[in-house]
């Protein structure tokens, strides 16, 4: 299969690969690049578990061609930590119970940082709206959204 | 093996139309079928060209092919619209998705092409041709060409009325859509239902009886009666065709009382 080589940002990161002439961006951060973080759930942009950011955007990367991030900032799980210090949302995850199987998680951190990013003090109802993408099956959605709503430095008890 | 092609514009991106090609714009839903291995994609074609621009020009609003729902959503021109945006999928679909690829969108896909259909939207192709859009949806499928923008009068304040009935909230695929652009100001009626045929389609019948009644319980009556007259809806994974059928009458009363009912 004849694969084009492409060069985009990965957390801070240059990279240069060659892709899959139809590949799928999650495929190859996955397989050749080997951040795991995004989820291959459902393969057709439905579960939210594959979401990372695009230029500070959440995008889903299992439908999104990987040629197409040609000299682009991606976003994803990885660089949300900066070395043992985890992001306020991570940390937010562990203390709410807010992971239970944890499949989904990468996708949700990132669909939360893209919301707290634009909006620091979103509102209950914005947080649900942000995270309606992303598909969980085992968590339960009010812990979630309670971690990002203590994330984003909140109560749990913010208005909807 | 799928190929890829990338051209510097729409136009040149036409060129290399034809019947074993897809043009990818946003990937919403031809990446979905390129990971499914669905047969009959062998050649995939793009264009670098940002056609993303959303301005006013004269009495209409013009929207490059590429916009996404966010950029509907954000731009002033498009306010309008910005609701109709906010049904498609969640937010990474909405930062994704085009206002050209939608035209082109399966039932029961397609909500944001449904508004347009009720606005008399027109589709402009690279060729530079133009087109209105319900003639552009009678032969969609058929067709090889690409769509670079749309124009779309904006609609008198209080006359669009819009929504989209689905099983999950906020997001869902819909098991129909619903836009109304009541009759005021010279602007005929127009009612568009998504979901209910292979392409959002007219209810011309339920059109003709809105332009000539008043908006309350009683004047909509007639509407209602003749509301699902000429529509097709199929049966699918959401609902079935019989189900579409019963409730979209109800739907649609629901939407020109404001709720009320």
């Amino acid at each position: 299969m004849a694969r084009k080589p492409i060069s985009f940002t990965l957390n801070g990161n240059e990279v240069s690969i060659f892709v899959g002439e139809s590949a799928n961006l999650m495929e190859e951060l996955r397989r050749n690049v080997g951040d795991l973080t995004p989820k291959h759930g459902c393969g057709q942009g439905t579960c939210g578990a594959c979401t990372v950011m695009v230029d500070g955007e959440p995008q889903l990367s299992c439908i999104t061609l990987a040629q197409s991030v040609e000299g682009r900032s991606i976003e994803t799980v990885t660089g949300l930590s900066q070395g043992p210090v985890l992001h306020a949302l991570q940390q937010a995850f562990i203390d709410g119970f807010a992971a239970q199987c944890g499949f989904c998680t990468p996708g949700m951190l990132m669909a939360a940082k893209a919301l707290l990013d634009r909006n620091p003090r979103p509102s209950r109802d914005e947080v649900i709206e942000a995270i309606s993408g992303n598909i969980c099956r085992c968590t339960g959605y009010e812990p979630i959204v309670d971690a990002i709503l203590i994330a984003s430095g909140q109560s749990r008890e913010v208005r909807r | 093996m799928i190929t890829v092609e990338t051209f510097n514009t729409h136009r040149e991106a036409s060129s290399a139309l034809n019947d074993r090609t897809r043009f990818l714009a946003g990937g919403t839903l031809l990446m979905r079928d390129v990971n499914y291995a669905v047969p009959g994609i062998e050649h995939i074609v793009r264009s670098l060209e940002p056609l993303r621009t959303i301005r006013s020009e004269g009495d209409s609003v013009f929207i490059g092919a590429a916009a996404t729902m966010l950029d509907v959503i954000n731009a002033r021109e498009t306010a309008f619209l910005a609701p109709v945006s906010r049904a498609v999928g969640g937010p990474a679909i909405r930062n994704m998705a085009t206002v050209g690829g939608n035209l082109f969108a399966p039932s029961p896909f397609g909500d944001f092409t449904t508004a347009l259909l009720a606005l008399d939207a027109t589709i402009h192709f690279a060729d530079g041709r133009q087109e209105e859009i319900e003639t552009f949806l009678a032969q969609r499928d058929s067709g090889r060409r690409i769509v670079t923008a749309i124009s779309v009068a904006p609609p008198l304040s209080g006359s669009f009325l819009f929504s989209k009935i689905s099983r999950t909230k906020p997001k869902g695929p819909a098991i129909l859509s619903i836009a109304v652009r009541l009759p005021s100001g010279g602007q005929e009626a127009r009612i568009a239902f998504g979901a209910m045929g292979p392409t959002p389609l007219r209810a011309k019948a339920a059109e003709a009886a809105l332009s000539r009644t008043r908006i309350d319980e009683q004047g909509i009556a007639p509407v209602i009666a003749v509301a699902t007259e000429g529509l097709a809806p199929a049966d699918d994974a959401l609902a079935s065709q019989w189900y579409r059928r019963q409730v979209a009458p109800v739907h649609l009363k629901r939407l020109l009382l404001g709720g009320q009912r």
